[in-house]
């Protein structure tokens, strides 16, 4: 299907309809399979038991990023393009991104907790979801601050873009601050190689997530886009009623 | 009851806008303000109403509660429509009746008085000039005040809002009330007192 | 007259609800203060636990200037202040009304966020229950001084940035004794009552003083 048929509202919608309850069964089988796999799994020879937390925090990363990513595109459909769903599915991606990047954030300082000793320690990798975090809760603020949807879409095209070409400075300069001063106390954890065994699971895990993600943009998409239908709607009754 | 203003003077930021005014209205009497623009038309209500202190003279309202203050027997609408666009319509005049006290008309009853019972859940950011003015207007209703201050109650109403205004102000009056009103637009009103300012003092 | 004070706090409490999300800028900037910090210190666990308590105090007191300008001068050009003076109500009370609202909205979910920030800085159990208990009572000190600024900018149509410079020096006090004991609680010599019953003091004063200099300088200033 074209690009351009997917910019009809109504094509959408009916869209949305057919796909939503798929990636939703399709999510729930690959997550349960996933659970079993990453219970099944052996101990890491390192971090223990606590390795099974990895199944969830790092595709929740990936997630995090990835919406940040369709985000982004999205925007530049909307500055360049004027894609009349663009800014719907950049507005719907916004939330979900920051709620896997605070399940990120929080199973990091419950896995740090028995690997580092404390909850946070400000490790690199882990500073830099936190700073993707507060950009995203930026984001959110944005388009809660600006009462019209076509304004609101506008300024947050910005930022985000801004925003995403600021990522990689951000994560740059953090891992050069980080090394900078690296403390010898802390462990870092992870080498570049994963067992085969851990290595299952995990993929399944991010394949549902993937899923899951895509499940509940569309249905925010939708609701979205009923949500504007209703707003217009109020302003034409009343405009009706005045003229009446 | 009788709203009394005796050697009254207005001075804003160093300029003497008016001085030595006085008059009486009595209840069931209306006072036109009329004047050109800069004249101290909303000056002078603001002074009525005891939101600017006077640099002169002395407001009272005879035969009144002796506790209340003129501005808390008054009610007054200004320019501004004192309303919250994230508040519903029925919202905004919810939150003026716990301020002002009830004992007036219910909320739908004064919504209905002014045209906008259809409107009553909608955010108040969403209606047009006119309608936030017959908003602004049912606070007039539902907590009822001897002393309707006005400072030009016409601006945007259509014709038929116009015609509202002029009912419910005559029965506000023929009910022993009293009001100021400062316009530009002729009010249908019978029992008009009307004075004029000009520029630097009284015409 | 209770009514009435309640329906201003409902209202104000509600508008910051449906406004921008009520408190929850404040407490992302409150974040994005404590996330700054350790990229200036470097990340020393054991220096950013030891000055903790004090991130945890400057982070809620910048969040907590943020929106005081709003208070009086939001009310002021929508001509609701006008609605505001010509009820019974005497003035200091609905200023004090309008206070607790915007503390309820921006104060107590910085008291809410504390803990969670406080792990992140590496604070033991002890230094956390101290930080959070102090700023429970300081905050309402920050919010009814800050009522005096918000008054003073009403006619200002970008009073922001003025509001927090005429306030910052007078919250020094709930500064200094809620970092002070905060830290107490942690290094035993020091006792933790004396402080904190000092910031509870000057809560409890700031109750009274913020609300009657505020409606006082309302009284002065509108026009």
């Amino acid at each position: 299907m074209a690009l351009l048929d997917l910019a009809n509202p109504h094509r959408f919608l009916a869209l949305a309809r057919a796909f939503i309850p798929t990636l939703a069964l399709i999510a729930a089988v690959l997550l349960a399979l996933g659970l079993v796999l990453g219970f099944r799994a052996p101990p890491d020879y390192q971090q223990g038991e606590t390795v099974r937390i990895m199944f969830i925090h790092v595709p929740a990363a990936w997630i995090a990023l990835g919406a940040y990513s369709l985000m982004a595109i999205s925007t530049l459909g909307t500055l360049v393009w004027r894609h009349p769903l663009a800014d719907v599915a950049a507005k719907a991606a916004a939330p979900i991104g920051a709620a896997f990047c605070l399940l990120c954030l929080v199973t990091g300082a419950l896995w740090g907790r028995p690997m580092w000793g404390a909850y946070w320690v400000w490790d690199a990798r882990l500073t830099s979801v936190l700073v993707l975090f507060l950009i995203y809760l930026g984001i959110l603020a944005l388009w809660r601050a600006i009462e019209d949807p076509g304004q609101a879409g506008r300024a947050v095209a910005i930022l985000t873009l801004v925003g995403f070409l600021n990522v990689p400075i951000i994560k740059f300069s953090v891992d050069w601050w980080n090394t900078l001063h690296q403390p010898a106390s802390v462990f870092r954890a992870g080498g570049p190689t994963i067992h085969p065994a851990l290595l299952t699971p995990l993929v399944i895990t991010a394949a549902g997530f993937g899923a899951l993600f895509l499940a509940l943009h569309l249905a925010a998409m939708r609701n979205e886009i009923l949500r504007r239908r209703v707003r217009s709607l109020r302003l034409i009754a009343a405009a009706d009623v005045e003229a009446r | 009851m009788r709203l009394v203003a005796e050697d009254l003077a207005c001075v804003r930021g160093g300029r003497s806008l008016f001085a030595g005014l006085g008059f009486a209205v009595h209840a069931g009497e209306a006072l036109i303000v009329t004047g050109p623009n800069g004249a101290g038309k909303s000056s002078l209500l603001r002074l009525l109403a005891g939101l600017l202190p006077p640099a002169a003279g002395r407001i009272a309202l005879e035969d009144g509660d002796p506790e209340r203050s003129v501005g808390t027997a008054a009610h007054f609408v200004g320019h501004l429509d004192a309303l919250k666009g994230a508040l519903t319509v029925a919202e905004n005049l919810g939150f003026a009746r716990a301020l002002l006290g009830a004992g007036g008309m219910e909320i739908e009853a004064a919504l209905a008085a002014l045209g906008l019972e259809r409107l009553a859940e909608f955010s108040a950011r969403m209606l047009s000039a006119g309608q936030r003015r017959r908003l602004a207007l049912a606070r007039l209703l539902i907590s009822p005040r001897p002393l309707w201050l006005l400072d030009e109650p016409a601006t945007a109403l259509d014709a038929d809002g116009q015609e509202t205004l002029a009912r419910l102000m005559a029965q506000h009056l023929s009910g022993g009330g009293l009001a100021v009103i400062a316009t530009h637009a002729a009010l249908k009103i019978e029992r008009v007192v009307e004075i004029r300012l000009g520029v630097g003092g009284i015409a | 007259m209770i009514a009435a004070l309640r329906a201003v706090l409902a209202r104000d409490v509600t508008l910051a609800f449906r406004v921008g999300g009520g408190g929850g800028i404040g407490v992302v900037f409150f974040l994005a203060v404590v996330t700054i910090v350790p990229f200036a210190v470097g990340p020393d666990l054991p220096l950013i636990a030891r000055i903790g308590p004090a991130v945890l105090w400057i982070g809620a007191l910048l969040a907590s200037l943020l929106g005081l300008d709003r208070i009086f001068a939001a009310d002021h050009e929508d001509g609701s202040l006008d609605l505001l003076l010509i009820t019974p109500i005497p003035l200091e009370a609905i200023a004090a009304a309008k206070g607790v609202a915007h503390w309820i909205t921006t104060g107590l979910p910085l008291v809410v966020a504390a803990p969670l920030l406080g792990l992140l800085l590496g604070l033991e159990p002890q230094a956390l229950a101290a930080a959070t208990a102090t700023l429970l009572v300081g905050t309402p000190a920050l919010t009814f001084l800050g009522l005096i600024g918000a008054a003073l900018g009403v006619a200002m149509p970008r009073g922001g940035l003025l509001v927090a410079v005429l306030i910052l020096p007078l919250t020094i006090p709930i500064l200094i004794f809620g970092v002070a004991a905060t830290t107490a609680a942690v290094t035993d010599p020091l006792p933790f009552g004396t402080p904190f019953k000092l910031i509870a003091a000057l809560s409890l004063a700031s109750f009274v003083l913020g609300p009657i200099a505020a409606a006082a300088a309302l009284r002065q200033l509108r026009d």
